[in-house]
């Protein structure tokens, strides 16, 4: 069988794993979707009735303050329950496999889980597992799989960009920094290609730029100031320390200084460009505070949109 | 098949018939798409003083759980304050009374009206919850097998008509 596994029997969107070969028109969906759930936040009362009675759990098996929140606020709104769980500190430290607390979960009459883990691939195996045991009406969202994808963001990354530059068919964007431990990087290159973005750079030193990224239609640039030349979108990407083994780098100062975006490397790109960030930002390393906080960044934006975006693939999937 | 009723001169009874109850309070809420194209209309006709509002009722329907969530949702628009509002919901066809149902569900959620109000142009009876419209031009029976649908031309964007179709 061929098709898609994120995707039912009718071509729609069952479960949110990653957004490669996730076709344009169910892209262009969910944002479209996420329009309405934004007005929604301007309410008195800023919930509606959708997931009445159903039971989303956040399982994070990585830390992550900002998107458990944004999915717990987004669940909330949609009147889902909502209980979150941090298994790094349960019971994976005692021994329990990813799949049994699975099990666990969905004899607890779970409707969706929200997965994020440091390992790639476990959302969808969470998925491939609940289907072989007959439960697959309980959803699965991709809050971030290790390298491999973090499909939320990514819509709403694609969100602002249509927010503020309308249509994405004349857009330069170039994705600045750590690619090769990020996942946010993944799905929004995906995104971008997939909503016909016609120049899509990637801007890193050697170090970290995973082998083969050229293979997913981008320019690579080593170099800022060639890489930021005339762009409508500044993507930047958090230096995951965490996540790096061995001398990727030389230091922070030396990294700010060549791939920190500041005020004089951003002049290089449109006059209108925007700057986004995934967050949490590293100021000093990878951003200036003065691009953060200045006239350019949407970067607050994209949380506020973030919660609109999932409110939207949340009731498409749990009505689909 | 009965003649289907002709819009603009539904519109000109339904105004005339809403105009005594109209004071400056009085705000107009379009359900989407057709009762917002006939709320543009009174809102004109009426010289509304309060804004026009549009509602798109697809996160309150009741039918979620079974169709899922409805393509296309529009935001709602609900530019005046609601609390204390004498508001009238506008909708082109009543049948079941689930929008309407749904369409004061999503209202409160702006706050407390004074009072609500239900214009519509055509009552095709099939009523399945205990609503009924404060001004209604004209009812006619149809089975329920069809539904009546209002259509804005796309070419003058303006002239209205409706059309029977078989579900």
């Amino acid at each position: 069988m061929n098709r898609n596994p994120q995707l039912n029997a009718h071509g729609e969107l069952q479960h949110l794993i990653t957004l490669e070969g996730l076709s344009r028109e169910i892209i262009e969906g969910i944002l479209d979707t996420a329009g309405p759930f934004a007005e929604v936040a301007e309410r008195e009362v800023k919930k509606v009735p959708l997931l009445r009675g159903k039971s989303v759990f956040n399982l994070f098996f990585e830390n992550s303050t900002r998107t458990r929140t944004t999915f717990e606020i987004a669940a909330k709104r949609l009147s889902a329950d909502v209980i979150n769980l941090n298994i790094n500190t349960s019971s994976s430290s005692k021994g329990e496999s990813l799949l049994d607390t699975v099990d666990n979960l969905a004899a607890m009459q779970a409707d969706m889980f929200v997965v994020r883990h440091a390992s790639s691939g476990a959302p969808y195996l969470i998925a491939q597992h609940l289907a072989a045991t007959g439960r697959s009406h309980i959803r699965v969202i991709n809050a971030g799989d290790g390298r491999h994808a973090h499909p939320t963001q990514g819509l709403l990354d694609m969100y602002t960009i249509r927010h503020y530059k309308k249509d994405f068919t004349g857009l330069t964007v170039a994705v600045v920094g750590d690619v090769l431990h990020s996942r946010v990087a993944r799905s929004q290159i995906h995104a971008l290609r997939t909503l016909g973005v016609p120049e899509i750079r990637v801007i890193a030193p050697r170090t970290l730029l995973p082998t083969g990224v050229a293979d997913m239609g981008v320019r690579v640039f080593q170099d800022m100031k060639d890489g930021l030349k005339g762009v409508d979108v500044v993507m930047m990407l958090r230096l995951q320390n965490e996540r790096m083994q061995g001398a990727l780098l030389p230091s922070p100062q030396e990294y700010f200084k060549y791939y920190g975006l500041t005020p004089d490397k951003l002049r290089l790109a449109k006059p209108d460009a925007i700057v986004m960030h995934p967050g949490p930002m590293n100021r000093g390393i990878e951003i200036d505070s003065a691009v953060a906080d200045g006239s350019h960044s949407v970067i607050l934006p994209q949380v506020t949109f973030g919660i609109a975006v999932r409110m939207a693939v949340m009731s498409m999937l749990a009505g689909n | 098949m009965p003649t289907l009723p002709d819009v603009t001169l539904l519109c000109a009874q339904l105004a005339a018939a809403m105009r005594p109850s109209i004071t400056p309070q009085t705000a107009l809420v379009g359900i989407h798409t057709g009762g917002a194209w006939i709320a543009e209309r009174l809102h004109r006709e009426l010289a509304i003083q309060q804004p026009l509002g549009s509602i798109d009722v697809a996160f309150y329907r009741d039918d979620y759980n079974q169709r899922g969530l409805h393509k296309g949702a529009k935001a709602s628009n609900i530019p005046f304050d609601v609390e204390g509002a004498h508001i009238v919901i506008v909708d082109d066809v009543l049948n079941t009374g689930r929008t309407i149902r749904a369409a004061l569900n999503e209202l409160f959620d702006y706050g407390r009206p004074a009072r609500i109000d239900l214009a519509v142009l055509v009552d095709r009876g099939g009523r399945e919850l205990p609503v009924a419209a404060t001004w209604c031009p004209q009812a006619i029976s149809l089975p329920a097998s069809q539904t009546l649908v209002l259509e804005r031309d796309s070419n003058d964007g303006e002239s209205l008509s409706f059309r029977v179709m078989e579900a």
